[in-house]
């Protein structure tokens, strides 16, 4: 059966001016992403994944090309519109972490859903659930600071997963974690896809992808592979 | 249209909710140090902007403040130009006892006349500083002091009562125990003190009389005259038509000072004095000297305004630039820049509310109380610190909207910048 695409990415060109030098960092790249699809992105360090996934979770605006977001087109959309698609659709993993220092676990997790205007009571309530889900109840009043690599890692997909995005990106998210945290974080995620969840990861670590449906190897700004793990072995 | 209405007003309160949200988590979280400096800050930026100028104000507002107490009173009635005095005194002040109000006259009765000390000694060639040309005033002690509260400036000796005779208080500024500075145009009693006996000339007649006390009020216009009772003051002068050269008159907390003028005029007084409020019979270097202190006031408060502007644009420019990284990621998380903005705005607001009641409570609660009972001693008068409710809420208003801009201009600028430059941090 033929899943609906969620993310259609068109002839996608970036460059970044370095002094004088223009640095091309992908070079026409396209692909389409499946609806309840776990997309892995690998490729060398510089290669161009993490500007691939900027571009698709509209972080970014590509130097010409186009992404259409469940169908739409958002090569025209402004910098406000662009926040609430990734508000409304997306949910952001960073290989930092990156939870906001004065919230609270569970706030961390509270605050895009009060973005979208959900009542503070049931927002908590959802931010309790997704914490649940990733292990972390007993830590909903901690700050990032009283948690660990793994502990912050886990409330950063919490917080991605709050408010039921479409699609969910993670940029290297096992990156600043040991192995056996990676394990576990990388679990999840092999759970959130089996919930149906889109999920397109990238990472370094090839071992990762065994778990994915699809792998795009992406070098210098091109994709070069694009096929299941088991190809990608073979 | 009313539907894009709608959602603006949906997203602005979204917005506020998301920015208190925000806000009230990094007020509550942040170092505590740094807050306490901040609205440390904010409260000394209020003190500029009330207190500095309150006291320049008040500088000025003290010393009419003694000029109408003790010369002036609420109403002053005097001579008019060309006349040597205040034709139907009599009638006048019997007219003014008689308005609803008033609470005390007094008339003054003013003759220019020369003091001597040491008279009984030989005087040399060259020899200077025992005789001084000033105003002596006859008084009735009792209604005068009722009126303008003359006893109260008696700092050395005792004041007059009604059956003294051949007895004077005498103004500080004739005295050069109390002159600061020496000057050849300034002539003042060298020895003269209390129980000293000095002679006075008065329209023509000599009277030995004995100084009974010194009065102090740092105006001008009481300090450098001689006060004695108007029973003696008449009998030397020779004025026994009982016409006044002024007349002041006191009235009760609440009463219009206008309104008592007006009914004295009314009864076809203003053909024979001046009558004028005390704010009318203000010396004219008194009002331009308001005049120039508030100018100087509002200059000091618009400086103090600016800086308190810049101080909390820096804070929160640094604040903002110190965790672009965290704005980047929420605005990489769907939250919308308006309501980062809101959350810096909240924070400013926040520092400038509880800036401000520090400083409010300080100057209502401490300040303004102690330096009434306890003026500051200026030169030339008791200074005060004028805070009106009116002018501060003025200043509490300003300082508020100084902050909100701010506060919103640093984090406008930060929300601005490119999300993934801000989250990458280059």
């Amino acid at each position: 059966m033929k899943r609906k695409v969620v993310i259609d990415a068109e002839n996608l060109i970036r460059t970044y001016k370095s002094g004088d030098a223009e640095v091309k960092v992908l070079r026409g790249l396209s692909l389409q992403v499946q609806e309840g699809e776990f997309v892995s992105i690998i490729g060398r360090s510089g290669s161009g994944k993490s500007t691939l996934l900027y571009q698709l979770s509209l972080l970014d605006v590509p130097t010409s090309g186009r992404v259409f977001v469940d169908g739409v087109d958002t090569s025209t959309f402004s910098e406000e519109e662009r926040t609430r698609v990734r508000l409304n659709e997306m949910g952001y993993i960073f290989q930092d972490y990156a939870l906001v220092p004065e919230l609270t676990a569970e706030e961390n997790v509270v605050i895009p859903l009060l973005m979208q205007d959900i009542e503070t009571r049931e927002a908590r309530r959802r931010a309790r659930v997704v914490l649940e889900k990733v292990g972390l109840l007993h830590r909903l009043k901690n700050l990032p600071n009283q948690l660990s690599g793994g502990e912050q890692q886990r409330v950063a997909i919490a917080r991605a997963l709050g408010h039921s995005p479409k699609i969910i990106f993670a940029d290297e998210p096992t990156a600043n974690l040991d192995n056996e945290t990676s394990l576990v974080i990388l679990e999840l995620f092999k759970q959130l896809h089996k919930e149906g969840q889109t999920i397109i990861m990238v990472t370094h670590e090839r071992e990762y992808t065994a778990e994915t449906d699809r792998v795009i190897k992406i070098f210098d700004g091109s994709i070069v592979f694009e096929g299941s793990p088991k190809e990608l072995r073979e | 249209m009313k539907n894009r209405a709608s959602n603006i007003f949906h997203e602005v309160r979204v917005a506020i909710r998301v920015g208190w949200f925000l806000a009230l988590r990094q007020v509550r979280r942040a170092n505590i140090w740094t807050n306490v400096l901040v609205i440390a800050i904010m409260a000394l930026t209020f003190l500029n902007l009330v207190v500095v100028s309150g006291i320049l104000v008040g500088l000025i507002e003290g010393s009419v403040k003694t000029i109408k107490t003790h010369y002036l009173g609420d109403v002053f009635i005097s001579t008019p130009k060309g006349k040597n005095f205040i034709q139907h005194s009599q009638d006048i002040v019997k007219t003014a006892e008689n308005i609803p109000g008033v609470v005390a006259v007094s008339a003054r009765y003013l003759e220019g006349g020369i003091v001597e000390e040491d008279y009984k000694k030989t005087k040399k060639p060259g020899d200077s500083g025992n005789e001084v040309g000033t105003n002596i005033t006859g008084i009735d002690p009792d209604s005068e002091n009722r009126a303008s509260d003359l006893a109260r400036l008696v700092v050395e000796g005792e004041y007059l009562s009604p059956d003294d005779y051949d007895q004077v208080l005498v103004g500080s500024l004739l005295l050069k125990k109390y002159l600061d500075f020496e000057s050849p145009n300034f002539p003042v009693l060298e020895r003269a003190d209390i129980g000293t006996k000095i002679r006075i000339t008065l329209g023509g007649n000599t009277r030995e009389v004995t100084v009974k006390g010194i009065i102090k009020s740092k105006a001008d216009e009481l300090d450098r005259r001689i006060f004695m009772v108007d029973r003696q003051f008449r009998n030397i002068t020779n004025r026994f038509d009982y016409n006044a050269d002024e007349i002041v008159i006191r009235i009760a907390p609440g009463v219009d000072s206008k309104a008592v003028r007006d009914a004295i005029l009314a009864t076809g007084a203003g053909a024979y004095a001046r009558v004028q409020t005390a704010e009318e019979g203000e010396p004219k270097f008194v009002k331009d000297m308001k005049k120039t202190f508030n100018m100087l006031g509002t200059v000091i408060s618009s400086i103090g305004l600016v800086v308190a502007a810049i101080t909390i644009f820096i804070v929160i420019f640094i604040n903002a630039i110190t965790r672009r990284k965290f704005i980047g990621i929420l605005k990489g998380i769907g939250i919308n820049a308006l309501a980062i903005e809101i959350a810096y705005v909240l924070q400013s607001v926040f520092y400038a509310i509880l800036g401000t009641a520090l400083g409010v409570a300080f100057v209502f609660g401490f300040l303004k109380p102690y330096l009434d009972v306890h003026p500051i001693n200026f030169p030339f008068s008791d200074g005060i610190l004028v805070a009106t409710l009116d002018g501060t809420l003025l200043r509490v208003a300003a300082l508020f909207i100084a902050t909100l801009i701010a506060g919103y201009i640093p984090a406008r600028i930060v929300t601005k910048q490119n999300t993934l430059d801000a989250i990458l941090n280059r």
